[in-house]
């Protein structure tokens, strides 16, 4: 946490935007919410008591830090030096309770009583539920009914923690609308309420302090990077993007090194063309989603298009205004793969190195025969989830296409 | 035709803005709402531009904006109805809908052909105040709109006053913290809240909206402000299939001195209320 205050050229400016992105575009119920946020997260992210329940907790009770894995199966495929980092062995099973601890502890500052979150995969929402029951305040999840389908062990899971899930069932029933329902309740409830958003999404200064949050990923990787091969930075940092979180955590240090070749890997779902695809940097324009002017997916007359992707974590028709930025500047480079893509990467780092990643960051491992490595890059993989809650999908998936195990 | 705030200004009090969504129920209907409202003496008509994301909104605009997409209404239509009625309806029309509409049309485009179309004024609930004044406000003036902005009960003294100086409408006085379309009564809080506002002796005149929905919180609305905005409530009764009686009922209550105006309007046009009925019979709502 020490290095998260020093000054970064894409980090978000005071007024909230990188380079043309972010902002807080907000209807005016929700003003006062975001700029009492607005106006301390600094101060209480920054304080000493504050850093030290937060590092406590990360280490003690989300077991970290992660570790960085060479995996030799991999590397030996793709020639060149492939390390995981293991957001999947945190607990609940990804890196969204890095930002769930983070946010529970201002919130507990902030005086609020009552947590409520959006949820796509359901990781953000079980690692809400969790820290909601470790701190015991009231957790309402918003949760696509599709989701809630395709990720019925994490449902169980909210359920099991104390949390109540809500279907969202407009529109297409995923994130987006989940994200839509949560921001309706915080309208309705704002004065005792805190939105934990889990996605580097939403008005300023939300898409900052998760990334702030998420940092301890890429502060981490520094560390264990010149541990493992005696170099101060990796070649590579690759991770999947929905909204961005793991992304935004896993760059976070390496932003201004641009010797770290920053790279997205975006769900294409059946196919960029397909017009069954979340590939925002593709098919998106700027535009505003959430509360924040960023890259998505719309018609010409600025109506949001509903995205697919089998992963529900990457089913978002819009992109953190940081990495549209980052996109926009050149500082990252995406990659799209499709569902196909994705669901051989998962039988591939099963088979070949014992472990199920979630599919969402399958995706990060799917694009890397793409990018051109060469013997010798060491390039690091944001491994941001386990699979656990998608072995349904997987092997119905594996069952309906006929895939050869 | 007479500017939304000296409308306002002129008949003091008792003020009735009516919501509705534009192409919901049918695309076809937006002209004869229009008519409609005008003819059973609405004061203001707030058009809705149908939205995929409507944040602010609660259930009923929601499913009426998904209804009025899926019938394909689109900017360039709502423009195109707005100037077909134009020149038979005196009653400033306001568009209400996403910043996100707004700049994907093209911002000066867009309120150059608003303008163009006959519509007086905007409102747009996601378009913060500071924006609005860097990046719109002197569009708004070179295209003659004008516009309101929304204040909560959470909004401090000072940005009302913000939103007092760059209103050019009326005041938007959000009656509770909440989206639209509660149901239910009016707390000694939000009386509290109206009576400070009304106290606070603002320029700009203030209409009250959000949850009015019947007699008791149309009469607090006329009572602490100019008075009242109707949006759910009025489409939940188009939903019902019972426009006419519907607007009956509501524009009773509302606008009693209209009453008679109302019942002439109505019942001789059968024609027009017969051509009304069986474009909203023929939909099959669920």
């Amino acid at each position: 946490m020490q290095n998260i205050v020093q000054d970064i050229s894409y980090n978000v400016s005071d007024s909230g935007f990188y380079g043309e992105f972010g902002g807080a575009y907000i209807p005016e119920m929700l003003y006062a919410n975001v700029e009492e946020l607005r106006r301390k997260y600094l101060i209480i992210i920054n304080e000493p008591e504050f850093q030290m329940e937060f590092n406590d907790l990360l280490r003690d009770y989300v077991g970290r830090p992660s570790p960085l894995y060479l995996a030799k199966t991999l590397s030996a495929h793709f020639g060149a030096n492939i390390y995981l980092k293991r957001e999947d062995l945190n607990h609940t099973g990804a890196h969204k309770i890095n930002n769930t601890i983070g946010q529970i502890l201002l919130a507990k500052r902030l005086g609020k009583k009552r947590i409520i979150a959006e949820t796509g995969a359901g990781q953000h929402g079980v690692a809400t539920a969790t820290v909601c029951a470790l701190m015991k305040l009231e957790c309402v999840v918003y949760m696509g009914s599709v989701d809630i389908v395709r990720q019925a062990p994490n449902v169980a899971r909210m359920q099991m923690l104390g949390a109540t899930v809500v279907p969202a069932e407009s529109g297409s029933k995923t994130l987006k609308d989940a994200t839509n329902e949560a921001i309706r309740d915080w309208i309705n409830n704002a004065e005792t309420t805190h939105y934990i958003i889990g996605s580097a999404i939403g008005p300023h200064p939300y898409p900052d302090m998760v990334t702030r949050f998420q940092s301890i990923i890429s502060e981490e990787i520094m560390w264990q990077i010149q541990e493992k091969t005696g170099k101060k930075y990796p070649d590579y940092v690759v991770a999947c993007v929905g909204g961005g979180s793991n992304a935004a955590g896993a760059f976070y240090h390496f932003l201004n090194n641009d010797k770290v070749k920053l790279i997205l890997a975006e769900a294409a779902g059946k196919g960029v063309n397909s017009g069954h695809s979340a590939a925002t940097s593709i098919l998106g324009s700027k535009g505003i989603i959430h509360g924040c002017m960023t890259l998505l997916m719309q018609t010409e007359d600025g109506q949001i298009i509903e995205p697919y992707s089998l992963s529900a974590g990457l089913d978002y028709p819009g992109i953190g205004p940081l990495h549209a930025h980052l996109i926009k500047t050149g500082r990252a480079k995406v990659y799209a793969a499709t569902d196909n893509e994705a669901m051989l990467s998962v039988i591939d780092l099963s088979r070949g190195e014992g472990i199920i990643p979630a599919l969402e960051s399958a995706h990060a491992l799917a694009i890397l025969g793409e990018i051109g490595l060469k013997k010798q890059d060491n390039v690091v993989v944001c491994l941001s989830g386990r699979g656990d809650k998608d072995l349904t999908t997987y092997l119905q998936y594996i069952e309906k296409n006929n895939i050869k195990l | 035709m007479l500017s939304i705030r000296q409308t306002i200004l002129n008949k003091g009090n008792n003020i009735l803005n009516v919501y509705f969504t534009a192409g919901h129920p049918t695309l076809e209907s937006t002209e004869l709402i229009l008519k409609a409202l005008s003819e059973s003496g609405a004061d203001l008509i707030e058009l809705g531009m149908p939205y995929s994301d409507p944040l602010a909104d609660g259930p009923t605009i929601q499913q009426s904006s998904e209804i009025a997409l899926r019938n394909g209404q689109t900017i360039k239509n709502i423009f195109k109805q707005v100037n077909n009625v134009r020149s038979h309806i005196a009653v400033p029309i306001i568009l209400m809908g996403y910043l996100n509409q707004v700049l994907q049309y093209g911002a000066e485009k867009f309120l150059q052909d608003a303008q163009a179309a006959g519509i007086n004024g905007l409102i747009i609930p996601d378009l913060p105040m500071e924006i609005f004044e860097r990046d719109f406000q002197s569009l708004f003036k070179k295209y003659g709109l004008e516009i309101s902005f929304l204040i909560t009960p959470m909004t401090s003294d000072e940005r009302i006053k913000q939103a007092d100086k760059i209103s050019s409408a009326f005041i938007y006085i959000v009656s509770q913290s909440s989206i639209t379309g509660k149901k239910g009564g009016i707390s000694e809080k939000q009386i509290e809240y109206f009576t400070k506002i009304k106290s606070m002796n603002l320029k700009s005149p203030s209409l009250i909206g959000f949850g009015i929905h019947n007699r008791e919180t149309i009469d607090i609305a006329n009572h602490y402000s100019n008075g009242a905005i109707v949006g759910s409530a009025f489409i939940r009764a188009i939903e019902k299939k019972e426009i006419w009686l519907r607007l009956f009922l509501i524009l009773w209550i509302l606008c009693a001195t209209k009453l008679i105006l109302l019942l002439f309007r109505i019942f001789s046009s059968l024609k027009f209320s017969f051509q009304l009925e069986n474009t909203i019979g023929q939909l099959n709502f669920s």
